[in-house]
């Protein structure tokens, strides 16, 4: 069967997000749908879905223009997707979560369970998913979670399978065998359309590759004929430096030393389970690893967000275990954190009372209770100034701000303190490339000032780049103390799944 | 998404398991001694199980001495505690509280009776009725709840079916008041609905904002219209119906058998709803739309048909329910006639889990409180009637605390859904 | 965290839909002037049309005539309406004595107004301030009958005792809500009820009980904990007006101050806006929503106080009428502002006692005010529907780029 996209266009209030794209994907073959976070992969594939409907093009499958008004349409022309934030019910089992909107019934709308647990162990069997039917999705692992996404596709009978960067929170391990299972879909006579940013990935797998940027498909390449510096440059658009600029590093004193490290998470469940690191002044200590290993907490603990259930925190050689996060604000420790808007951010404040959102209660922004208008406004202006935020003035709601822009009164809020200590999560993440080069940038200049800078990140490429000591966390435990500059992304991978190389 | 391993419990859930433990042991404690050794030589208490009116008049009255059974109980209680703390009872566990919670009731009557004679029967045929409009509450908020829609408003339903019941059954008769108050109830659920679902507004907000509507006109109307016209609000009463054979069986008999339409009904919409919910095609899809509704989405569910559906099944629940305040009870309406028996409603719901029977179960603990403090007063015990009042809501505050197993609505309770 | 996949590295506004946007919409944290009084005033307007209509449809005398006598069913119709309104205009600002009365009734909804208004500021819904309201008055009423000094020691005392009373009985499912997540909601919809069951039980017992009296009144306060008339130099009892009205202003402002001048405000409104960001910030957030639900409850319960010491002078069961459900709706029509709660509360003072007047000159009950009541309420809880009607420009309609479920 062949799916074609034809000149699709779709627009959003302000934003061209597709542009008379055309695609097309035949059975039996992987299609890598390659672009940046913006560059409207999504947008396409919803529309292929029938999420959303295009303002212009058509859908053709086999010769035969298809409109579709919903998902079911989708559904029924064929068109699986799995999305990336899995669309799984956390309460229902697997059987309930793969047949519910096509839910075999014995008349009266009466439930038939038992063919339906029956037709999930015969696709599990046939493709290789091992699932089992009757658990609850809460309980299953992500690993398992999406082989039930795949599950509920092929039980609709998906002749085109959609995945949407589906290895996100897999181990380079899973991610091999996560392969394996795409092609051997592929070559039961499925079609494939992979969509990813992750540039070596969609070499290893792809038949063919395409690459979106900005909303415009700007070409197409066969993996054997392209390397990962060509794709970047059509992803982005111009040469993109995978290096970031810096100088050696002058280690100084030690800074932050952690011992023996428990975190429990909110079930009680350990995260951390026996950490030990150090860093130093003038140093970037990156922290490499899966997502869901223990970073989180980590974090949350180093800025006391949550307390440890053992071991022992130190900042300049004082005990800061368990402090509330406040005090060690004022111990000099800075928090740029993983997720800008529910964390770092109060969205309904002005951009002025977001940056003094850490020191509101102390001078010169408040006496005694009292707060100062004019000391905050002057501030405010001038760190928007220093930290080059676009903003209209410092008095609307930060919402107004971009991604970008909202990261960056974080950042200036945070860097312009006397800090000793910055702990970066996620810094750059949903960031457009100006915005990252611009964070990394600053982040060098406080190392080369004698600040100590950790940074946990799960892009291996921008933690390679940044850190001068490249740490790698799995299980809650820092598996590997590597030098980024001799190591191989291969090897790190290999620590980050747990193996050693 | 979760990165969950599939843990046996959660130190969380084995603190709550311990809590639960202690707190039946308190329970046998307390037992033992206020009912128990409290009630040493105050003799027997004597139980009615039948009325004069029964088939069956002369079966015995259940004797206990009051001091015994408050020993076994406590003892069983006891018992109940220590499985509790050791091993837990894992599915049984609801089903364990609610007798060990019945236990005790039984425990304090037989303190509060003894020496005295007390009719169990009446009580608990007061207990059902009281909690017909209780638990028809309850299943109205259960079926908007499962998906995901907050519904405030049961009391502004329940009043306003009860106003349109007692207007038109005084002139069209009782059939068509019973249709007309299910109606009632549909459009009220209709516009809560439309303004939650549609309009995204906040759902507690309306809900207030819909019984504050319905009380000030219904009694403004009521003031106005029904004051000087009382043709207009005069109904029959639906009487209690006896189902042959079954209705004659003693104690039994008289609480569940023979009784009016309305606790038929709840009985029946307990068991459709149960089934429903857990074994159709309509129950899998609308608990999915309360859990998930963006998932439901992608597979193609319709999440705001589902959601209308469901409001407005419960809002006709909840007319009907009101009707009762008029054809089960008074055959007239007077301003504000519910009192308050929406938000008991709300509770019974969170009470029982927002399950059906629970929801029953729960009705019914709080209609048979209710029943209690009337006749507390009878038996002249030391405990004010207005404490005795208090003690729902009280527990449901514990419930909601979730002091005693944790109380958790559909996932994307009260969340509006954007769909693009 | 949902990766917002549309948004380019241009500038279009990442809006992400954070939790609980639409209640901060519709209380009116966080808007802008335009919305914040355009949609009140409208609302009121609207309500007003609405319940003339239903003047009209509920006059079964006028309705019969329509059949065979149109102008003669018209004319009775618009005489209803307008006598109707007019008593109200003249019930209400009509004289020394309605705007006494005015002012009067707008004492303690201002109170409870401040207190749910202040609740929503911090993202919490106060539906118990007729629970607070009488726990505080109850409290107010105790000193007020049993403490004997000075009117300057007195007075302050018994006020002060209101508070603290609604501050208890607020802080209670503000801890709840801190420590175990437990919706305040259905927590204070529940205290509500065991609170109207203690005052039933407490005023029939000695504590309360007025000598020789065998229906549940309390004793009466002493005159110096009664709140002074202002123009009781007048001698005219039936200027009610009492220094209520001022220690009612005198809060207003004082939670203005709070709000928005001091460090404990900025600390509310990070909680009401993004409790997640306020504990990142280092706020205790546990104990900033037990403050936040015990200033509310003081609020209420200076509310229930002003009932009994400036107009009752003693308690009787239905002392808090519907003065906690009356105080969610001045909140939100006052866009949970200090100042917007000050005029809701004169705006509605002047219907209740424009009603008095209207029940006795026409046969319209004091109902139809609860019925402008909740017809406002509606008008404000669906700010789509007004925009429509009126087609009002908000901030909002710039940015519906949401992308979706935000996890």
């Amino acid at each position: 069967m062949e799916l074609q996209l034809r000149g699709i266009t779709k627009r959003f209030p302000g934003v061209l997000a597709n542009d008379r794209i055309d695609l097309t994907v035949r059975s039996g073959e992987i299609l890598g749908l390659l672009g940046e976070n913006g560059a409207g992969k999504t947008t396409l594939m919803n529309i292929l879905y029938g999420l959303y409907s295009a303002d212009e093009g058509e859908i053709v499958i086999d010769g035969t223009v298809r409109h579709f008004s919903g998902p079911g349409d989708a559904i029924a022309a064929g068109i699986g997707m799995v999305h990336q934030h899995f669309m799984l019910v956390p309460v229902f089992t697997v059987t309930e979560n793969v047949i519910l909107g096509v839910e075999p019934t014995r008349g009266g709308g009466i439930l038939d369970m038992e063919n339906a647990r029956r037709d999930v162990r015969e696709i599990s069997a046939k493709y290789g998913l091992e699932v089992d039917p009757d658990a609850l999705i809460e309980n299953t692992p992500v690993g398992v979670q999406q082989r039930v996404e795949i599950i509920k596709v092929l039980f609709r009978d998906a002749q085109v399978l959609v995945f949407d960067e589906p290895t996100a929170v897999l181990t380079p391990q899973e991610v091999e065998e996560f392969f394996g299972i795409l092609r051997g879909l592929r070559d039961a006579g499925k079609a494939i359309v992979f969509i990813t940013h992750k540039l070596k990935e969609v070499l290893t797998i792809s038949d063919r590759i395409n690459v979106l940027r900005r909303g415009r498909m700007v070409g197409e390449r066969s993996p054997g004929s392209v390397d990962e510096a060509t794709l970047a440059e059509m992803m982005v658009g111009r040469p993109v430096e995978l290096v970031v600029q810096k100088g050696t590093a002058q280690p100084g004193d030690l800074v932050l030393e952690v011992d023996d490290l428990v975190v429990t998470d909110d079930r009680d469940h350990p995260q951390v389970r026996g950490l030990s690191l150090t860093a130093r002044a003038g140093e970037i200590v990156g922290i490499a690893g899966v997502q869901g290993n223990g970073q989180t907490e980590l974090v949350e603990a180093l800025t006391g967000m949550r307390s440890p259930v053992s071991g022992t925190v130190r900042l300049m050689g004082e005990d800061v275990t368990g402090f509330s996060p406040r005090d060690i604000h004022r111990r000099g420790v800075a928090h740029v954190p993983e997720d800008r808007q529910h964390s770092g951010l109060v969205l309904g404040f002005t951009v002025a009372e977001n940056l003094i959102l850490d020191s509101y209660y102390a001078e010169p922004f408040s006496h005694g209770i009292r707060m100062d208008q004019s000391a905050i406004a002057e501030a405010g202006n001038r760190l928007v100034a220093d930290y080059d935020v676009r903003t209209p003035s410092i008095d609307i709601p930060v919402s107004n701000l971009s991604g970008g822009n909202q990261q960056k009164v974080i950042v200036a809020r945070e860097f312009s303190r006397e800090v000793r200590l910055i702990i970066g999560s996620q810094p750059t993440r949903g960031l457009d490339v100006g915005s990252i080069e611009y964070i990394h940038e600053r982040i060098v200049h406080q190392r080369d000032a004698g600040v100590a800078v950790v940074v946990v990140s799960t892009e291996l490429d921008e933690v390679m780049a940044l850190a001068d000591r490249l740490l790698v966390m799995f299980a809650g435990r820092v598996v590997a103390d590597l030098d980024p500059t001799t190591v191989t992304p291969a090897d790190v991978g290999l620590y980050m799944a747990g193996a050693t190389p | 998404m979760t990165v969950a391993v599939p843990a046996i419990r959660t130190p969380a859930e084995i603190r709550r398991a311990r809590r639960l433990g202690i707190t039946y042991l308190v329970l046998a404690a307390f037992v033992l001694w206020v009912f128990g050794v409290g009630s040493v030589g105050d003799g027997a208490a004597s139980f009615k199980l039948v009325r004069p009116t029964d088939r069956f008049k002369d079966f015995p009255n259940l004797v206990v001495p009051a001091a015994g059974l408050a020993f076994v109980i406590a003892a069983a209680l006891a018992a109940f505690g220590g499985i509790q703390l050791t091993r837990g009872f894992k599915k049984l566990s609801n089903v364990v509280l609610a007798i060990g919670f019945a236990l005790f009731i039984f425990a304090f009557l037989g303190w509060a009776a003894a020496g005295k004679s007390f009719s169990l029967v009446g009580m608990l045929d007061e207990s059902v009725k009281r909690s017909v409009p209780i638990a028809l509450g309850a299943l109205a908020g259960v079926m908007c709840e499962r998906v995901a829609v907050i519904n405030i408003a049961i009391e502004g339903m329940l009043l306003g079916g009860a106003f349109v019941a007692a207007v038109i059954g005084s002139q069209f008769g009782n059939f068509w008041a019973l249709v007309a108050a299910t109606l009632t109830g549909m459009v009220l659920a209709w516009v809560l609905a439309v303004l939650a679902i549609r309009y995204r507004v906040d759902q507690i907000i309306v809900g207030v904002v819909i019984n504050v509507f319905v009380l000030g006109l219904t009694s403004f109307m009521s003031q106005r219209i029904l004051a000087s016209n009382p043709h207009l609000n005069s109904t029959t009463l639906l009487r209690p119906i006896k189902i042959p054979l079954l209705g004659d069986i003693p104690f039994f008999g008289q609480i569940l058998f023979q009784q009016n339409i309305f606790v038929f009904v709840m009985f029946v919409l307990v068991a459709g709803l149960t089934y429903g919910l857990f074994h159709t095609k309509w129950g899998l899809r609308s608990r999915a739309v309360g859990e998930h509704p963006k998932a439901a989405d992608t597979l193609g569910i319709n999440v705001y048909g589902y959601r209308y559906l469901n409001v407005m099944l419960g809002g006709a629940i909840a007319g009907f329910g009101g009707a009762f305040f008029v054809q089960g009870s008074v055959g007239r309406f007077d301003e504000n006639m519910t009192a308050g028996k929406g938000y008991v409603g709300l509770a019974a719901m969170i009470f029982g889990r927002w399950h059906p029977v629970g929801a029953l179960g729960a009705a019914l603990v709080f209609g048979f409180a209710d029943s209690l403090q009337g006749k507390l007063a009878i038996l002249q015990t030391p405990i004010p009637s207005e404490f005795l009042g208090m003690a729902p809501y009280l527990a449901t505050i514990i419930v909601v605390a979730g002091v005693v197993g944790k109380a958790r609505p559909p996932a994307a309770d009260g969340q509006p859904y954007v769909k693009e | 965290m949902s990766t917002n996949d549309e948004s380019p590295s241009v500038t279009p506004p990442e809006s992400v839909e954070q939790e609980g946007s639409f209640f901060r919409d519709l209380t009116g944290v966080g808007a802008n002037w335009r919305s914040a009084v355009l949609v009140p005033v409208l609302a009121v307007f609207s309500a007003l049309i609405v319940a003339a209509i239903i003047i009209a449809l509920t006059d079964i005398d006028a309705l019969r005539l329509w059949g065979h006598d149109p102008g003669g069913a018209f004319s009775l119709t618009w005489h209803n309406i307008s006598g109707a309104y007019s008593s109200l205009v003249v019930g209400s600002v009509g004289g020394l004595r309605a705007i006494s009365e005015t002012l009067v009734q707008a004492t303690p909804l201002i109170l409870a107004g401040l207190s749910v208004a202040v609740g929503f500021r911090a993202g919490l819904f106060n539906i118990g301030a007729q629970g607070q309201l009488l726990v505080g008055g109850m409290f107010a009423l105790w000193v007020g009958f049993t403490v004997h000094a000075p009117v300057y020691v007195h007075l302050p005392l018994a006020l002060l005792a209101g508070a603290l009373g609604g501050a208890i009985w607020g802080g209670i499912p503000g801890l709840l809500r801190a420590r175990t997540g437990a919706h305040e909601v259905i927590t204070t919809i529940m205290l509500n009820f065991v609170a109207l069951r203690l005052v039933d039980y407490y005023l029939k017992s000695s504590w309360f009980q007025a000598v020789g009296r065998d229906d549940p009144v309390s004793k009466s306060i002493d005159v110096s904990a009664q709140l002074p008339r202002v123009f009781g130099f007048l001698d005219r009892d039936d200027v009610r007006v009492h220094l209520g009205i001022v220690v009612a202003l005198l809060a207003a402002w004082f939670v203005y101050w709070l709000l928005f001048k001091t460090t404990i405000g900025y600390e509310f409104r990070a909680v009401g806006l993004n409790p997640r960001g306020a504990l990142y910030a280092g706020m205790s957030v546990t104990w900033l929503i037990v403050g936040v639900m015990a200033v509310a409850g003081a609020l209420a319960g200076l509310a229930g106080a002003d009932r009994v010491l400036g107009v009752l002078h003693r308690g009787s069961p239905g002392f808090a009428g519907t003065l906690g459900f009356d105080a969610i709706t001045l909140a939100l029509l006052g866009r949970s502002h200090p100042w917007g709660v000050v005029a809701s509360g004169l705006l509605f003072g002047a219907l209740r006692a424009g009603g008095q007047l209207m029940q006795v000159r026409t046969d319209i009950s004091l109902d139809l005010i609860l019925v402008i009541q909740a017809l406002v309420v509606v008008f404000i809880a669906a700010p789509a529907l007004v925009r429509a009607i009126y087609r009002v420009k908000t901030a909002r309609e710039a940015e519906r780029l949401t992308t979706g479920w935000s996890t």
